[in-house]
């Protein structure tokens, strides 16, 4: 096992390149969640605003 | 109006493209990790080290892939970009922008895993090489790209002026896919070619071809989470995003409305 890891003394490039490669996707998949919730919470505060102008004469 | 127009017209309705991509998005997501995760398992556990590279050359599964979408999305970006000046369609307006960020990731992802693979078989984590630096200049382009758009607050003029950055930019990408051919460069030439026989064993080709198929996939699940946002801002004022909005404050929103109410 830990001869695997080791990939033949090159163990820490290939598996900082494997970590960079995942954790650089990772983010770039959260980060659309992140701003569909922030725009989802703030579009709603937007249209609850205009309700309430529109419902006091 | 034949099939193919209607097809155009009908994906090229926000709503309709919003809803389509929201189906598609967790099927691209599973086959993306499935094709990934055996793409990894088999490129760095099974396949056979490398006579002259020995392991390292294992890096080879995230850079290449890497690279060539970060060649694919500059291209797919400029498409997109090139429909939307001609055409003013504004769902290309929105594909090209969102194929931006997950071009740059891919970019960034080429440069520094190909820093770690130079560092213990050049000796040296960068050199000005033609690939290198015309793959540099790529990402300067990408960063480009982004922060013209971001600059200008009209979304729609900012997807316009930054699609044009991007068409001039393009002539970029045959300079990076040559340059090994063009100039005597320390990076090593293409051994995978579409037209004639590649120059990598069956063994290594098939967990390369995983990984580029795996990163083809994720290229368009983050491509349609991006639009889907963008599509979202961009027609707020529009009928079919004040229902969505109402829809989401029902089952996901809760604890924000009691809090906005307070």
């Amino acid at each position: 096992m830990s001869d695997v890891l080791a990939m033949g003394g090159y163990g820490n490039y290939v598996w900082i390149s494997c970590a960079l490669f995942l954790f650089v996707l990772l983010l770039d998949a959260i980060a659309p969640l992140l701003r569909r919730r922030q725009l989802l919470t703030r579009l709603r505060g937007q249209f609850r605003r205009q309700q309430g102008r529109r419902n006091t004469p | 109006m034949n099939f193919l127009t209607l097809w155009f017209h009908k994906m090229g309705s926000p709503p309709t493209f919003y809803r389509v991509a929201g189906h598609l998005l967790p099927w691209l997501y599973v086959v993306t990790l499935a094709l990934g995760a055996w793409g990894m398992y088999d490129g760095l556990f099974q396949a056979p080290a490398d006579y002259q590279q020995g392991d390292s050359y294992r890096i080879m599964f995230v850079h290449v892939p890497c690279a060539w979408m970060s060649l694919f999305a500059y291209g797919f970006m400029a498409l997109n970009g090139f429909i939307a000046l001609v055409w003013r369609i504004k769902l290309s307006e929105v594909l090209a922008m969102a194929s931006a960020p997950v071009g740059a990731a891919f970019t960034f992802i080429t440069l520094v895993t190909g820093s770690l693979w130079g560092k213990p078989m050049w000796g040296t984590w960068w050199t000005w090489d033609a690939r290198l630096t015309s793959e540099l200049v790529l990402l300067f382009l990408y960063l480009g790209v982004l922060g013209l758009y971001n600059a200008i607050e009209d979304k729609r003029q900012a997807a316009r002026a930054a699609a044009f950055l991007a068409l001039i930019g393009v002539v970029n990408v045959p300079i990076v896919h040559f340059s090994v051919q063009w100039w005597n460069t320390l990076h090593q030439g293409s051994t995978v070619r579409l037209f004639g026989p590649s120059h990598i064993d069956a063994s290594m080709l098939t967990p390369l071809l995983l990984m580029a198929a795996a990163t083809h996939l994720y290229f368009f699940a983050s491509l349609l989470a991006r639009s889907r946002v963008a599509l979202i801002e961009l027609e707020s004022g529009k009928d079919w995003v004040r229902q969505l909005v109402q829809s989401s404050a029902s089952n996901a929103g809760e604890i924000f409305e009691e809090r906005g109410n307070v």
